[in-house]
């Protein structure tokens, strides 16, 4: 009964998330997994080409059932006013370069009826339709299944015959964005960690008024929006702004400095906003830590350095980790501060993400480049589980 | 000696964290139009800008109105959600625990896009109900959070002792259980309401113009030459921030001093 009525009082919620964050969510992701822009168009060339092998052009079947297709295609969009066939090979152009204007010309030149074998009628047309790898993108798009994207995401492409090879050097970008997103990341943390000792320590260790001045120091800038931080850093760093005037002011330098639109812009202006979520678990784990143990070692003869080594830093471990995790979690998935602070080689795998959902409505990469993100954050929090305990977390 | 470097680092952390701030604040008081110092003179001028302004004026009552009912929101869902999870132990809890804190740990830009295209064919982008329904499924961790905290410090023999005396667990959680826990239950409002106000990601994805949070409009303001507009809204919410730290500081007395 009891059990029951816990979990009456839960399911509201639970609902409510299912329904507005768990299942858009995961239909998102689906879609990173899935092909679904082809083969309504082409189904009975999809079906033609089901069993093909890929390893010579597929059979004069496979070319009758793409000129009926498109003749299809072509008067289902004259009489619905859809371009069904624009969609579709806008999907094929992302695999194969050149199937944007292939598709809706050969549709064109294909819908009177014409006499002899399609095969040659099509090659006629363009010869990309006597290329193995034409019919090969059609084939990996027909779906329902599709490891396209979650292969573009990785710089990887698949050939017709199934063999998986690196993507050609002028669009292998991702992997890129992968480790650029990794790194930024990384040096963002270990800057946190520095910065966050000696104010956690001492937070953790002074009473009175001073530590409560440190702590509103960090509590402070901690409850401020992020886009005002970003503004913040943003008047401070432009061109004409805060640094620059004082700089030409004091005469240390003659022209303004480029302090925004690089990598040291953002850095900076992420260390600033995530410092607080290193700073709290350490001043937790320093406070935990029992002061008469470092004490200890100390009077039994160890050196500063070894106390800190041997007895300090395993007691507050924990903790340091917890702080680690929990600002790199964040650090992958920023988006505000690089958009706005970095040049374009400093944007991050969730700005990719953004991109390619809205400006280049390819749903597709974009859903499997957020499957790299939530790998890696879902790693993370899968460290931070073990570290930190789950009880604690819902404690917290 | 160590101390000593230990404390200039310390206070020169703090500077770090601070000076961004107070740099930018003062600067919506300037009578001049560019964005360093020294100030040619003190005005109001910017702020009298911002609130005769289109572009920023609407926002406000965006940002006060869609805070507003997704931390109600939030609230709503959120409170019974953490006594029942406070009752609750197993394996059920754990999955349960999973969904209800998965928003705090996502990528907000994958929510983003996922609320765009599952919104779309149902007719909620660029609509209120969208983002506060967007809003409330980011705060109602925060809530779940500080109701949970709350309810360590809650003596459950209580419930039981309401029950002897006759009371409904209905009447018994209202009665006895939520008064208790009431600071707590306000602390999570608060956060709900903050994630709200700080929120600019989903709100650059599904808002429509009529939607624009200060947020999304201070973002597309810096996208342009930072005008003097955007400092007088910074300061602004940044004023909003204080306030909002200091309820919560004093909620969290009140339930320190009843809570004992």
């Amino acid at each position: 009964m009891r059990r029951a009525s816990a979990a009456l009082l839960t399911a509201p919620l639970l609902l409510f998330l299912l329904v507005t964050f768990v299942a858009p969510i995961a239909a998102f992701l689906w879609r990173g997994v899935t092909d679904t822009e082809v083969a309504p168009v082409l189904p009975r060339t999809a079906a033609a080409l089901s069993a093909w092998d890929g390893r010579a052009l597929p059979d004069e079947a496979a070319f009758a059932a793409l000129v009926e297709d498109l003749r299809a295609a072509r008067a289902r969009d004259r009489q619905a006013g859809g371009g069904s066939i624009a969609r579709a090979a806008a999907r094929l152009n992302a695999d194969k370069p050149g199937f944007r204007g292939l598709l809706p010309m050969t549709a064109r030149r294909v819908e009177a009826p014409f006499d002899g074998a399609a095969r040659a009628v099509l090659i006629t047309i363009s010869e990309e339709w006597g290329e193995v790898e034409t019919w090969g993108a059609i084939a990996r798009a027909a779906g329902p299944l599709s490891s396209f994207h979650a292969l573009t995401a990785l710089d990887l492409r698949q050939d017709a015959a199934g063999a998986i090879r690196a993507a050609p050097e002028d669009q292998s970008v991702f992997r890129a964005v992968l480790l650029r997103s990794l790194w930024i990341s990384l040096l963002v943390t270990a800057a946190c960690l520095l910065l966050a000792w000696p104010i956690a320590w001492l937070i953790a260790t002074t009473r009175g008024a001073a530590g409560i001045l440190l702590l509103a120091a960090v509590m402070l800038p901690f409850w401020i929006s992020l886009v005002v931080r970003t503004a913040a850093w943003m008047v401070l760093l432009q061109r004409e702004g805060v640094v620059n005037a004082a700089l030409a002011a004091t005469g240390i330098v003659d022209a303004p400095l480029p302090l925004m639109m690089n990598r040291f812009a953002v850095v900076l202006a992420m260390v600033h906003i995530l410092l607080p979520f290193m700073v709290l678990p350490l001043v937790a784990a320093f406070r935990a830590l029992d002061p008469r143990l470092p004490r200890a070692a100390a009077s039994l003869g160890a050196p500063p350095w070894r106390v800190f080594l041997r007895v300090t830093l395993p007691l507050c471990l924990p903790g340091i980790g917890a702080g680690c995790l929990l600002v790199f979690i964040q650090a992958l998935g920023f988006y505000v501060t690089p958009a706005l602070l970095g040049g374009p080689n400093d944007q991050m795998l969730a700005w990719f993400v953004g991109f390619y959902a809205t400006r280049s409505v390819n749903w597709g990469l974009a859903a499997a480049l957020s499957i790299l993100l939530l790998v890696a954050v879902g790693l993370c929090v899968a460290l931070y589980g073990r570290l930190a305990g789950f009880r604690r977390l819902g404690a917290a | 000696m160590a101390r000593a470097a230990c404390w200039v680092a310390g206070v020169l952390v703090a500077v770090f964290l601070l000076a961004p701030i107070f740099a930018i604040v003062p600067l919506s008081f300037s009578a001049g139009s560019f964005l360093f110092y020294p100030l040619p003179g003190l005005s109001l001028r910017w702020y009298r800008d911002f609130f005769g302004s289109d572009f920023w004026l609407p926002a406000v009552w965006n940002s006060l109105g869609i805070g507003l009912a997704s931390a109600a929101l939030a609230t709503l869902l959120g409170t019974p959600a953490a006594f029942g999870l406070w009752r609750m132990k197993g394996r059920f809890r754990a999955v349960a625990m999973g969904i209800v804190l998965a928003p705090m740990v996502v990528p907000v830009i994958v929510v983003a896009v996922a609320l765009l295209l599952a919104f779309g064919p149902i007719g909620l982008v660029a609509t209120h109900a969208g983002m506060v329904i967007a809003h409330a499924a980011l705060g109602a961790p925060f809530v779940v959070v500080t109701v949970l905290a709350s309810l360590e410090a809650f003596d459950p023999v209580q419930l039981r002792a309401a029950s002897a005396c006759g009371a409904g667990p209905l009447r018994a959680f209202f009665r006895v259980c939520l008064p208790q826990i009431a600071p707590g239950v306000a602390a999570g409002a608060v956060f709900a309401f903050a994630t709200s106000l700080d929120e600019v990601v989903v709100a650059l994805f599904i808002a429509g113009p009529a939607q624009r949070t200060l947020p999304r409009q201070m973002f597309a303001g810096l996208n342009d030459t930072i005008s003097l507009t955007t400092t007088a809204a910074a300061a602004m919410l940044v004023l909003l921030s204080v306030v909002l730290l200091a309820v919560v500081g004093w909620l969290q007395g009140r339930k320190k001093a009843g809570g004992g």
